[in-house]
């Protein structure tokens, strides 16, 4: 199962499902984050986490252990720039 | 850093925000919209006010309210904080919940951001589920021309059924049309609610307690929305519907069978509910964009991307930032050098002459004393010392915050602070400290979890504010300074003050942790942090406006507290109980105590008489020596050094005072603002407490560590 956690910087997929629950949960979704989104990777943090993502044009940063919860196409992000 | 007189006063706080009409007519507008689309820009462009604004999402945390005429109408407008929906998490998003849904303002303007409109309309959708009258302001126009995002205004707002007004906030020009669509729709009569099309077990579920559900809301709320939040209730919506309605709805049995009937028959659980809510809304708002906005690479533009690999790349981020840092220290050090010293020559001058108009009107002795040694010297000081280096770095901090800067820190210091068990956030809330700590104790309130929330607000005072920079930079330039001459000097100044920071935000991480693992145990919770595009700052704007509301704002305050404290000052060096004054008498007691922490009694009496600002430390301890010893004039950084050397000072006292500085109790403002944001006294004692205790060991150990060794 691929998850936005294994996104390198670059790389994109589209999200399947959400495994968060509670307020988590309810973030992700308000800033779009439903099935069918498309979702990029757009660089990480100097330590590695939290990682950027590029959701409906917005720049969001999202932690790890949160981003591992957020289910995405199997198939291999197309690899940009 | 929102330190503004609006920031800091009775509006920063809205515990139970009064709406003050000027006349019964006037009509309350809310002013709504998604975190940093420049709602506080556009507030300020129409009321003339100086809300604080930045590009960051979370700047404004209460609702402020301000006052604008249009032809027919006068507006109470209110700017409520950013939220990207109406379901609401963090204390901030309630209140902006709280006032759209139950603050019944007469109209809601949605403000938008022109560059992502898909996502803005998510909580532009959920706004006309329960609004009857308002309108959507879509703002960054200029923006989004430039990406070459082409937008059909019209039928966005055919789509919509709410006016739909292009602008530019920052050219308020573009604004009339607002103003003009406001007092056409005060005519009209509200609109229906919007009704957006949900999923089918949604809908079926809605159908079903609807007609109980017309009954509770009796008119005051639109009954499709009461429906669907009956459906999915959260405790804190509960508490206000019920306050609002003057009964718990749910209390009611039959409407309470029919809402659990509905959600058994409905098959979802509570997460699935949600999700088919949410994307009901996402769906919707898919759908009205698709025609009308087009083209244009939305969002990230490669200039972006090239920014931030520097900023927040792996190898760039920690250096660049603290680079930036010392720069920023070294633009103020050096800049400020010169006009301190001619203001100070310039004050001291005047003081010669009051000094000769007393003497001209006869003045009694004491009274010149009083006012022009007490009072007046002390205000003189504050302000040679304390304008110029402000009237250089809040300018420069503001610059980079309305670039965007600020969520980048925090981005980059997400991570050591969630090894301390705390949210990244605090970074935000420590930055704007570095403006002025009460600020930064209400602008905790962006931090969801009320005990990360907790920690922030009981560290924030570990960063030196405005107020103690001064004192910092004087004792460096004095004492620790090597006299290479020029401008190796103040690089050097710069350098010792940039490690003075890094050690206070180390000293935040360290008690962060210390916290986490002691009082306020706990595991890091989750955090979303949005990375706005960066803006090309309004150069011209911020100058004005950080000089006339930040720096005269905050010299204000310290001059407010700063002549009665030099009153106070000098009448208890001038008042002598059996043969010693008042003031030796102070100082002598501490005495003892403040040699082991490396100080001596002076020192410490003015800490403590500096409570109610951090600015008049240094004043108040060179009024106290100069009322024992011989009266001169602390004008320049040598002359001072001079003092205070008398006063047998030695590079070890100058290294525990700035210590002390540091780390101390927190100025009485941040101490009222911390008992105000917790409701408890207990953690505004354990606020002061902390920092105290650390200040005190610290202090301690260097000056026993430095007697041990010669």
């Amino acid at each position: 199962m691929k998850t936005i956690r294994d996104l390198l910087p670059g790389q994109q997929g589209v999200i399947r499902r959400l495994l968060n629950t509670g307020s988590m949960r309810r973030r992700l979704l308000d800033i779009g984050m439903i099935e069918g989104t498309r979702i990029e990777c757009v660089g990480r943090s100097p330590a590695g986490d939290p990682a950027a993502y590029l959701i409906r044009g917005a720049v969001i940063a999202i932690r790890g252990e949160d981003g591992c919860g957020v289910v995405i196409d199997g198939r291999e992000g197309a690899v940009w720039d | 850093m929102g330190l503004t007189v609006d920031s800091m006063g009775k509006n920063s706080v809205d515990s139970g925000l009064e709406i003050r009409k000027r006349s019964p007519e006037d009509r309350v507008v809310a002013i709504a919209g998604n975190p940093n689309v420049g709602k506080s820009t556009l507030f300020n462009a129409l009321t003339g006010m100086n809300q604080h604004t930045g590009n960051w999402p979370g700047k404004t945390v209460a609702n402020a309210q301000g006052y604008c005429e249009s032809a027919a109408h006068g507006y109470v407008l209110v700017d409520i904080p950013g939220t990207y929906s109406l379901m609401a998490h963090s204390a901030e998003e309630e209140v902006a919940r709280n006032f759209i849904c139950f603050g019944e303002p007469d109209a809601t303007v949605i403000v938008c951001d022109a560059t992502c409109l898909e996502r803005n309309l998510n909580l532009v959708l959920q706004t006309l589920e329960v609004c009857g009258r308002a309108l959507v302001c879509v703002n960054l126009v200029d923006e989004a021309q430039k990406r070459g995002i082409r937008i059909d205004f019209e039928g966005l707002s055919r789509r919509l059924g709410v006016p739909v007004i292009p602008t530019v906030a920052r050219k308020k020009r573009t604004l009339r049309a607002v103003l003009d669509a406001l007092d056409a729709m005060m005519e009209a009569p509200p609109r229906a609610p919007m009704e957006i099309r949900y999923p089918d077990c949604v809908e079926r579920a809605v159908a079903r307690i609807l007609p109980a559900a017309e009954r509770c809301a009796a008119g005051r709320l639109p009954p499709r929305w009461l429906c669907l939040k009956l459906l999915d209730p959260d405790e804190s919506l509960l508490r206000e519907l019920t306050l609002y309605l003057g009964a718990n709805p749910l209390e009611d049995e039959q409407l309470a069978a029919e809402v659990q009937a509905a959600r058994s028959e409905s098959g979802l659980d509570k997460d699935a509910w949600k999700d088919a809510v949410v994307s009901g809304v996402v769906r919707a708002a898919e759908r009205i964009c698709r025609g009308v906005v087009g083209g244009g690479a939305e969002g990230y533009s490669p200039r972006d991307r090239r920014i931030d690999r520097m900023l927040t790349g792996q190898h760039t981020a920690y250096p660049v930032m603290l680079a930036m840092l010392a720069f920023v220290f070294w633009l103020t050090i050096a800049g400020a050098n010169g006009p301190s010293e001619a203001l100070s020559r310039g004050l001291f001058a005047l003081q010669d002459r009051l000094t000769e108009l007393f003497e001209w009107l006869h003045a009694p002795e004491w009274l010149h004393g009083a006012l022009v040694l007490g009072a007046y010297r002390v205000l003189a000081w504050v302000v040679a010392v304390m304008l110029p280096p402000m009237a250089i770095f809040f300018p420069l901090f503001t610059l980079l915050e309305d670039a965007g800067f600020l969520p980048r820190i925090a981005y980059n210091l997400d991570c050591p602070f969630r090894k301390c068990c705390a949210c990244g956030k605090q970074a935000l809330t420590m930055c704007m400290g570095f403006g002025c700590n009460a600020a930064g104790v209400v602008g905790c309130r962006i931090i969801d979890s009320p005990r990360e929330r907790l920690i922030a607000i009981l560290t924030n005072s570990f960063v030196p504010c405005n107020g103690r920079f001064p004192t910092l930079i004087a004792l460096i330039t004095m004492f620790f300074a090597i006299s290479a001459g020029g401008w190796m000097d103040s690089v050097w100044a710069a350098l010792m003050l940039t490690m003075a920071i890094l050690l206070s935000v180390g000293m935040t991480f360290a008690a962060s942790r210390l916290l986490s693992k002691t009082v306020l145990r706990g595991a890091p919770s989750s955090f979303t942090l949005e990375l706005p595009p960066y803006r090309r700052p309004q150069i011209g704007k911020v100058l004005v406006r950080s000089v006339f509301d930040r720096t005269l704002f905050v010299l204000g305050r310290a001059a407010a507290v700063a002549a009665p404290a030099g009153l106070v000052i000098w009448l208890m060096a001038n008042v002598t109980l059996g043969g010693r004054s008042l003031l030796i008498h102070c100082a002598a007691a501490l005495d003892p105590f403040a040699r082991l922490m490396g100080l001596d009694g002076v020192i410490l009496t003015a800490f403590i008489l500096g409570l109610p600002a951090n600015e008049i430390v240094m004043p108040i301890a060179l009024m106290a020596y100069l009322a024992q010893g011989t009266l001169m004039e602390p004008g320049s950084t040598a002359e001072m050094k001079r003092i205070l050397l008398e006063n047998g000072w030695t590079w070890l006292t100058a290294l525990c005072t700035m210590l002390f500085s540091l780390f101390h109790w927190p100025c009485s403002t941040t101490l009222a603002t911390i008992r105000r944001e917790t409701g408890s006294w207990k953690w505004t004692a354990l606020a002061a407490a902390l920092p105290t205790a650390i200040g005190m060991a610290l202090c301690m150990l260097v000056a026993g560590a430095a007697r041990l060794i010669g």
